[in-house]
């Protein structure tokens, strides 16, 4: 099986500062990944640099083993790399049926059963009653869930996912985390940044821990104690107090 | 009577400066470009068709025909060339550009058509007028205030209702985010823009009907079509219609109160409705 989603020395920059500083990264097809971090690690960093939103060498990005670094977004949408951004971005004084519609129209071509607008009003059937809604008018979660449902009619083989759980109500967020595997069921790639390690950890079978730009820590999300990811978390210095 | 019939003329002046707007309601609305040039492409155009009628004598429709997809293509270039590189967060950089360019256009058009003024030729168009009850309707206007309609509610449909429509409102709420389901924003540009340009072929032909043109006049119609599109609130084109009518009424009742007033009431009607309500008339507060 080829990796699907690979970075190799991946390096970015926001203006003159440096933000990561080297990551190698993978996802396999149908693989749930969690990258944790404190604020500022450069998790968020990371999945723009993947999705074209950053400038970044061809070679430190692979899909498929073939370079595709800094391609534009809209050309990694169609080589089946989509985004749940995150603060969730939906097109305002659009109503939910449209923002799926855009994304639905700009679509990479399905491998396997597509993604329908009916499918993700299954996954999420409150989506359903408010088809006609201008999404400024829904609560936060839906509006996440408005999100997602963007993200997957993308089509995509992988999805990052940018902290999906971020100012939701825990009952919301389960909801959310409950539908994943429906999607990974599917061979669809997840890739969560998350701040909730606790769940990035029972959603994930394989995590990257960064810190300031770095991976510290890699490995199987079960096999991965608690002090190793503080350790990681914070800093080797932080480990020994 | 007098009153009536101002208001007549206005809503029919009304219907040229709708064609003007769309165009600028469009491009400031979705990609807050403040295309200066807008008059001057206008005046391009219109001197444009007016050649193209001397020397192959095609009739005023036979103009309107070819100025259309000439817009288009010059407003798709417009955009690939120059606005592309300019169009983000700051107003500012298309600003600068688009203002050089006008510059430039105005002196480029003098060189090829020196600053004589001209017109096209309507056969007879002109001067066709209907009687409506007590009032004489003048053909020509009738006819430029169906098609800005027309052109106001095909646009409107093309924005609700169709694929390119939504990519297009897509960019215009949040142009990373479109790009991030796979919306090309460059492409997506390109034809808004050379819909609006399009769009000003059919007020080039009837600016260069129903009036003279010259290479220096860019600047007035560039006006009429900001404060159309003000009055009326940014981004929504029946906004910039509405701006656009209640323009030309300002305009034509001050013609009736006083001829050398007419232009002015304009300004202070849009000048008041910018202090009264900054937002326009069919822009919601946000």
């Amino acid at each position: 099986m080829t990796t699907l989603l690979s970075t190799h020395g991946l390096q970015a920059e926001y203006g003159d500062m440096r933000a990561l500083h080297g990551i190698d990264f993978a996802v396999e097809p149908g693989e749930t990944v969690a990258l944790i971090g404190a604020n500022g690690a450069g998790k968020s960093t990371l999945l723009s640099a993947i999705m074209g939103l950053l400038p970044v060498a061809v070679e430190m990005v692979k899909l498929d083993g073939k370079p595709v670094g800094g391609s534009l977004p809209h050309r990694m949408v169609q080589s089946g790399v989509a985004i749940v951004p995150e603060g969730r971005r939906l097109f305002a004084g659009m109503t939910v049926e449209e923002n799926l519609q855009v994304a639905s129209e700009h679509a990479a071509a399905p491998r396997g059963t597509a993604w329908t607008k009916e499918r993700v009003y299954d996954l999420f059937p409150i989506l359903r009653e408010k088809a006609r809604t201008p999404v400024e008018n829904l609560s936060g979660g839906q509006q996440q869930m408005v999100s997602i449902g963007r993200g997957l009619l993308a089509q995509p083989r992988v999805l990052l996912c940018d902290e999906i759980s971020l100012g939701l109500a825990p009952r919301v967020v389960r909801e959310i985390y409950d539908v994943l595997p429906q999607v990974t069921a599917q061979g669809t790639a997840l890739v969560l940044v998350e701040q909730d390690v606790g769940l990035a950890q029972r959603a994930s079978q394989r995590l990257y821990c960064l810190l300031e730009g770095r991976v510290t820590l890699e490995g199987k999300s079960s096999d991965i104690s608690r002090d190793d990811i503080s350790a990681a978390y914070f800093g080797a210095s932080h480990a020994l107090d | 009577m007098h009153w009536i019939e101002g208001i007549v003329q206005g809503v029919l002046l009304g219907g040229l400066y709708a064609q003007y707007a769309l165009g600028m309601a469009l491009m400031f609305g979705v990609m807050k470009i403040v295309n200066v040039t807008h008059g001057d492409l206008v005046i391009l155009l219109a001197l444009i068709g007016i050649s193209l009628a001397d020397f192959t004598g095609i009739g005023p429709w036979g103009v309107l025909t070819t100025l259309v997809p000439v817009g288009a293509a010059i407003g798709w270039l417009l955009q690939r060339a120059v606005l592309n590189r300019v169009v983000g967060n700051d107003p500012l950089p298309s600003l600068i550009a688009t203002f050089g360019l006008s510059i430039a256009l105005q002196n480029a058009m003098l060189v090829v058509w020196s600053a004589d003024t001209r017109s096209l030729s309507g056969g007879g168009l002109q001067q066709a007028s209907i009687e409506i009850g007590p009032l004489f309707v003048g053909v020509l206007p009738v006819i430029v205030l169906i098609c800005a309609t027309v052109l106001t509610g095909g646009l409107d449909a093309v924005l609700r209702f169709t694929r390119y429509g939504r990519s297009l409102r897509a960019a215009s709420a949040d142009v990373e985010a479109a790009a991030m389901v796979g919306v090309n924003p460059k492409a997506v540009y390109a034809a808004a823009t050379a819909i609006a340009v399009g769009i000003l072929g059919f007020a080039a032909t009837f600016q260069a009907m129903r009036s003279t043109v010259a290479p220096a006049d860019g600047p007035f119609q560039l006006i009429y079509a900001f404060e159309a599109v003000i009055i009326g609130g940014l981004g929504s084109v029946w906004g910039a219609f509405t701006g656009a009518m209640i323009l030309g009424i300002s305009q034509a009742i001050g013609f009736r109160i006083n001829p050398g007033f007419g232009i002015l009431a304009g300004h202070i009607v849009f000048l008041a409705v910018l202090a009264i309500r900054p937002q326009g008339i069919f822009q919601r507060k946000s």
